[in-house]
């Protein structure tokens, strides 16, 4: 159900977007930035916050380290579903999950560090 | 001589040279500075402000190198705005020792982001250190983004897989170790199997006398595992060296020295040139510990180490940058 809803969305935001309308992208732009405030992780004295984040399918988490030394992000599985170059203090990686399911990450530079994002 | 008596073993149950006492007197000076020499099976304990007279056997030695350790090039938060001020600090102090080093240890973390330019600066500012010859084993900082192939570029040359490899000086058996490749989630460092396989044979036929120094960038022993302080497979390791009568553990990682004596085996963590950690579990995470300014130098520091062959004796010092 969740799924249909953002797909319609995308694609009215597309159709505005082609036709110009200032004020339907406006809006768009609006609930997509509230939509990304649930998905967050930040990353903070060598821990990620949330260390569950639940998400919807075709979601997209954006990771920022906020600690003074870097970090990665990792995905555990052995495919390494995603995985982001070093991250230096406030930089931030981005991934977009289209299949159900739970991810569990890690920092490969302090494996300590671990969490999961639920795809549903 | 008379203080010196006092720490004679008197109690050798296990017939390696340590008694209680002694491993003690050793554990209550970990962290502040502390020189431990081991002497025809009895250890002997000075603190930093009661050292051999410059000039004696002991203070001399035979063969004497320095480690430095985490100088994270390209570190610039308030821990420490000025990493390469520190390190041109810590050759300064290295150039001033009494007797000169004829090499380094460089137990990794030689830069913050495995950035070209921050190993050229450390390269840049290492040459001007008397000791001319650096061996290097990488932190986990050093093989970021690359799986370390920069590093063995620069590096590595000579050595085997991820850059571990061996050599002798003056009858001491050098090995160098990786342990930061390869981390797996919720784990601690890792040697791995072929890493392990290798320091097995490498070590097969050496004499039971030959003293071992062994250098790695995350502890080889368990200093504090939340803080992902320690390697997995260490004991493997050890347990290959458990052999040899003098077998002296370097280490750096958690920027702040710390010793501990277990049977023949001494470990020793090196302080940062760059900036301090928190004691383990004292702080809400292992990141840098900003301390006043002024006190910054008396945080950071580097370690001597003299052997006195024949005497059984590898004597470890280490000395702030203040």
């Amino acid at each position: 159900m969740r799924r249909s809803v953002s797909i319609a969305g995308l694609a009215a935001a597309l159709v505005l977007g082609t036709l110009g309308l200032g004020t339907g992208q406006k809006s768009y732009v609006a609930s997509a930035q509230e939509k990304t405030s649930t998905m967050e992780v930040k990353i903070d004295n060598f821990s990620f916050g949330p260390v569950t984040l639940t998400v919807p399918v075709g979601a997209t988490v954006t990771w920022t380290n906020r600690d003074d030394i870097p970090h990665t992000v990792v995905s555990t599985d052995d495919a390494k579903t995603f995985k982001s170059k070093v991250l230096d203090t406030d930089e931030k990686f981005s991934f977009t999950f289209s299949k159900a399911g739970t991810y569990p990450y890690f920092c490969s530079i302090h494996p300590k560090m671990t969490a999961k994002v639920i795809v549903q | 001589m008379s203080e010196k008596k006092k720490d004679e073993l008197l109690h050798d149950h296990n017939h390696d040279g340590v008694d209680r006492r002694g491993f003690l007197k050793c554990m209550a000076w970990a962290g502040t500075g502390a020189f431990c020499v081991m002497k025809g099976g009895v250890l002997n304990s000075y603190s930093l402000s009661r050292l051999p007279e410059p000039g004696s056997k002991e203070a001399m030695g035979e063969l004497s190198f320095v480690q430095i350790s985490d100088s994270h090039m390209g570190f610039n938060k308030p821990a420490n705005p000025d990493v390469a001020g520190t390190l041109k600090a810590a050759v300064d102090k290295i150039n001033g020792l009494s007797a000169a080093p004829e090499f380094m240890l460089h137990t990794g973390d030689i830069s913050h982001l495995s950035k070209p330019e921050e190993f050229d600066t450390v390269d840049q500012i290492l040459k001007s250190a008397t000791p001319k010859n650096v061996f290097y084993v990488p932190g986990e900082h050093d093989v970021l983004n690359d799986d370390g192939k920069q590093f063995l570029e620069r590096y590595g040359k000579g050595s085997k897989g991820a850059g571990w490899y061996s050599f002798d000086k003056k009858g001491v058996h050098f090995v160098g170790l990786v342990n930061v490749m390869n981390l797996k989630a919720g784990g601690l460092g890792t040697l791995g199997h072929e890493q392990l396989e290798w320091l097995e044979d490498d070590v097969k036929h050496l004499k039971h006398s030959t003293p071992i120094v062994v250098f790695a960038h995350i502890p080889l022993w368990s200093v504090y595992p939340e803080w992902g302080w320690g390697t997995e497979d260490s004991a493997q390791a050890l347990a290959y060296l458990k052999k040899f009568g003098s077998v002296t553990v370097l280490n750096g990682h958690i920027h702040q020295t710390m010793q501990k004596v277990e049977g023949n085996v001494t470990f020793h963590t090196a302080a940062s040139t760059a900036f301090p950690q928190p004691q383990p579990g004292k702080a809400d995470s292992p990141g840098p510990m900003k301390v006043p300014t002024e006190q910054l130098r008396s945080v950071l520091g580097i370690t001597d180490v003299n052997y006195v062959q024949g005497q059984h004796a590898l004597a470890v010092v280490d000395s702030s940058l203040a």
